[in-house]
């Protein structure tokens, strides 16, 4: 299977506060809080430019992270991205 | 008055809350709770000069429904996203189907499972799809199990592992073994796409089922609400038609239509339980406490949705054991039903000793 | 019903009928020096009832029921009566309460600022919060602590202590009895005996306060206090609140707020004395 893009909420969907290390994130569609560590703010943040890959991400996230050897930054991300479709945040498009 | 009937002419809207003693609201909110009603005459009255205690209350109750319905319709964008990529298409049935098309009835009301409605042959499809998304089987029983996909009108119920939600997913909208065979096809086919995107039932057959699942498919418990659900589906119907249907918007009069629908609900043969939900919410939601033209048989059926005391208790056992001996009846045909009766009674023997 | 009270704790009316005189002659007593006011419609109807007509008599079991119900509770012997309704209100207020955002923690407040204490059973926050209720506190409250979203304040529900095994020598040595209930041996939950807060106590409950140590206190074991961070606050409070979820945002926003002005620790303690001085060795470092 091709690798999907992926679709962030829609603005104001989500409220992000941060809780020290962790970041608590209420989604107002699914009425739902899903506490997160880094990065997944950042992904989310990315993702708001518009829909994009794993490979995409790696490469938005770049300028803000020092993401070594990129094979393995998409990989990590996918996985990541993964999570966040599991918890409904993002939606493969 | 009993608290129950006060509660009915609340939300007929013929009587003022205004006028009620500040007392009279102990019973009032005990039964609305009882019925599950508790938001929706929250909403109905909102805006009524109330003692402070029950205003706030019912501000309370209204907040806490409108995150209920957030997180129900949650559970319908759940399911699109796990199916849709399967191409199951599917109709939403029930609370979800009111919220999502934003009906009078939804203000308030609760929403337990998601109910959804999908074609047969699409059954399997569609349980592999909720399956890959993390639902799982409720019961491992196979007795429940060969039950269920032999004799119920719907899967097997599914609940979600991590969000512990349940879905419903009807092939028809009552019982196969039941005696009133609704053509679930032409439901589907009826079906109106909402700009939201989701699916739900053409009016009519709105109607029909809220008419069917109120009768022919349970032992009344919970009935008032469904009951004003019926009231409020037909009201709406009246009042707006609907732009999405063949349906010419408001071009048809109330006789006509209800005429229509008691055509189509005839065919299935379930023309007695339009005639009955359109009599008793009549009786009890428009001309509130007017039972003179209600048969014999039409009161008893109010005397069951009103079995309520004050305390919120429910009265009347030996009406409401023949209500729940009825509804098994109305499921199965009498063989069948003694055999699960006894597969039942077997399996708690069992586990007793 | 036959018998019936009406009690207010906190914010929340209380009506409670019953098929026996006993259980509200108890109640009565322990709730005698609270408000009362017989016009305001209830919040929260508890129930006790026979589930048969002769069981009202013979054997007669105290079945707990109300607004909200738990399908397969047990019911209790007449003689634990007390306990029964004490289960039926907390029952109501844990399934029912949409105000506030509902922690399961005991409270305890000193001008005008709050120490909430979250734990399981057997932690021994409420036999803390009944003791420093003793000793120069405010008790808010030993089961329940109401956070009003809108304030960000802690709310009390001081309903009448529910002492519980060794707990009950400890409160009977500093009390007199006017101020206890009835000794009920040998209920599920051990012995049971109720304190009724100090006048005072009762007289302020509706006064908000502010949130001002959050404990999680944990009883045996040596001595130690351990700072936690703002994320584990949360998902300790999360999981000791019975509404969190059915508040959608506004139990959000309260919670993210109450962890994040509210510093967070974990208490262990050998015995109460030990557990009263932690409390009041963090109060006195606690900002203001």
């Amino acid at each position: 299977m091709a690798d999907p893009a992926y679709r962030a909420a829609g603005e104001g969907m989500l409220r992000i506060e941060p809780l020290g290390e962790l970041a608590a994130i209420f989604d107002r569609r699914s009425q739902q809080t899903h506490l997160v560590t880094q990065p997944m703010p950042e992904i989310l943040a990315a993702l708001a430019a518009g829909p994009c890959d794993a490979a995409g991400l790696a490469a938005r996230l770049a300028d803000s992270f020092d993401l070594d050897g990129e094979g393995d930054a998409a990989a990590i991300l996918t996985e990541r991205l993964q999570e966040l479709t599991a918890m409904g945040l993002v939606e493969p498009v | 008055m009993s608290a129950i009937r006060t509660l009915v002419e609340l939300l007929a809207g013929c009587r003022n809350a205004a006028d009620l003693a500040p007392r009279e609201w102990d019973g009032v909110i005990a039964v609305a709770r009882a019925e599950a009603l508790l938001a929706t005459l929250a909403h109905r009255i909102d805006g009524a000069a109330l003692p402070e205690p029950v205003a706030r209350l019912l501000a309370d109750a209204r907040a806490a429904a409108d995150v209920a319905t957030a997180q129900a319709l949650w559970e319908a964008e759940m399911a699109r996203r796990a199916l849709a990529p399967a191409g199951v298409d599917f109709v939403l049935l029930k609370g979800a189907a009111y919220a999502a098309a934003d009906l009078p009835c939804a203000p308030g009301r609760q929403i337990g499972d998601l109910d959804i409605l999908v074609a047969r042959d699409a059954l399997p499809g569609a349980e592999a799809a909720l399956i890959t998304a993390g639902w799982e089987w409720v019961k491992e029983d196979v007795y429940d199990d060969a039950y269920y996909r032999d004799h119920m009108h719907e899967l097997p119920p599914l609940i979600h592992k991590l969000r512990d939600r349940m879905i419903d997913v009807h092939h028809t909208i009552i019982p196969p073994t039941a005696r009133p065979s609704p053509d679930a096809a032409s439901m589907l086919d009826r079906a109106i796409m909402l700009p939201n995107g989701y699916k739900v039932l053409h009016p009519f057959d709105r109607m029909i089922h809220c008419a069917a699942h109120l009768f022919a498919d349970g032992d009344l418990a919970g009935g008032l609400r469904n009951l004003w659900d019926f009231h409020c589906l037909t009201r709406d119907f009246q009042a707006r038609g609907d732009g999405d249907s063949d349906t010419p918007e408001g071009a048809l009069g109330y006789d006509a239509w209800l005429g229509d629908m008691r055509a189509r609900a005839r065919l299935w043969g379930l023309g007695p339980a339009v005639r009955r939900a359109s009599h008793l919410s009549a009786a009890l939601f428009e001309n509130a406490g007017d039972y003179r033209r209600l048969s014999l048989g039409d009161r008893l059926f109010r005397a069951r949705l009103l079995a309520r005391d004050d305390w919120g208790r429910e009265t009347r056992p030996f009406l409401r054991l023949a209500f729940y001996i009825r509804s098994h009846w109305l499921r199965m045909p009498p063989l069948m039903l003694a055999r699960h009766l006894w597969t039942k009674w077997r399996k708690g023997h069992a586990a007793a000793r | 019903m036959r018998h019936s009270i009406r009690i207010a704790v906190g914010p929340v009316q209380f009506r409670i009928g019953s098929d026996w005189a006993g259980p509200v002659a108890a109640l009565g007593h322990l709730y005698a020096g609270y408000p009362q006011d017989d016009t305001r419609p209830a919040d929260a109807t508890v129930r006790l009832y026979a589930n048969r007509p002769w069981r009202r008599w013979l054997r007669p079991s105290v079945h707990i029921g109300g607004d909200y119900i738990v399908p397969d509770a047990l019911p209790l012997p007449l003689s634990m009566g007390l306990l029964a309704a004490e289960m039926g209100m907390n029952l109501q207020v844990a399934l029912g309460w949409r105000r506030h955002l509902l922690l399961h923690a005991s409270a305890v407040a000193r001008d005008d600022r709050s120490v909430i204490l979250s734990g399981a059973s057997g932690s021994g926050k409420s036999t803390l919060a009944a003791l420093l209720g003793e000793s120069g506190w405010r008790l808010m409250g030993d089961e329940f602590t109401l956070i009003d979203p809108a304030s960000g304040d802690a709310l009390a529900f001081p309903r009448a202590v529910s002492l519980k095994n060794e707990a009950i020598a400890e409160v009977e040595a500093r009390v007199g009895p006017a101020r206890l209930g009835p000794l009920l041996a040998g209920t599920p939950k051990g012995d049971i005996r109720h304190l009724i807060p100090r006048a005072d106590a009762v007289a302020a409950m509706h006064e908000p306060v502010r949130p001002a140590l959050l404990l999680f206190p944990q009883f045996g074991g040596a001595p130690a206090i351990e700072r936690i961070g703002q994320g584990e606050a949360f998902v300790r409070l999360t999981e000791a609140s019975t509404n969190y979820i059915a508040l959608g945002e506004a139990g959000f926003a309260a919670l993210t707020r109450l962890v994040r002005e509210t510093p967070a620790f974990t208490i262990a303690y050998p015995d109460s004395a030990t557990g009263m001085s932690l409390v009041e060795q963090l109060w006195a470092l606690a900002p203001r």
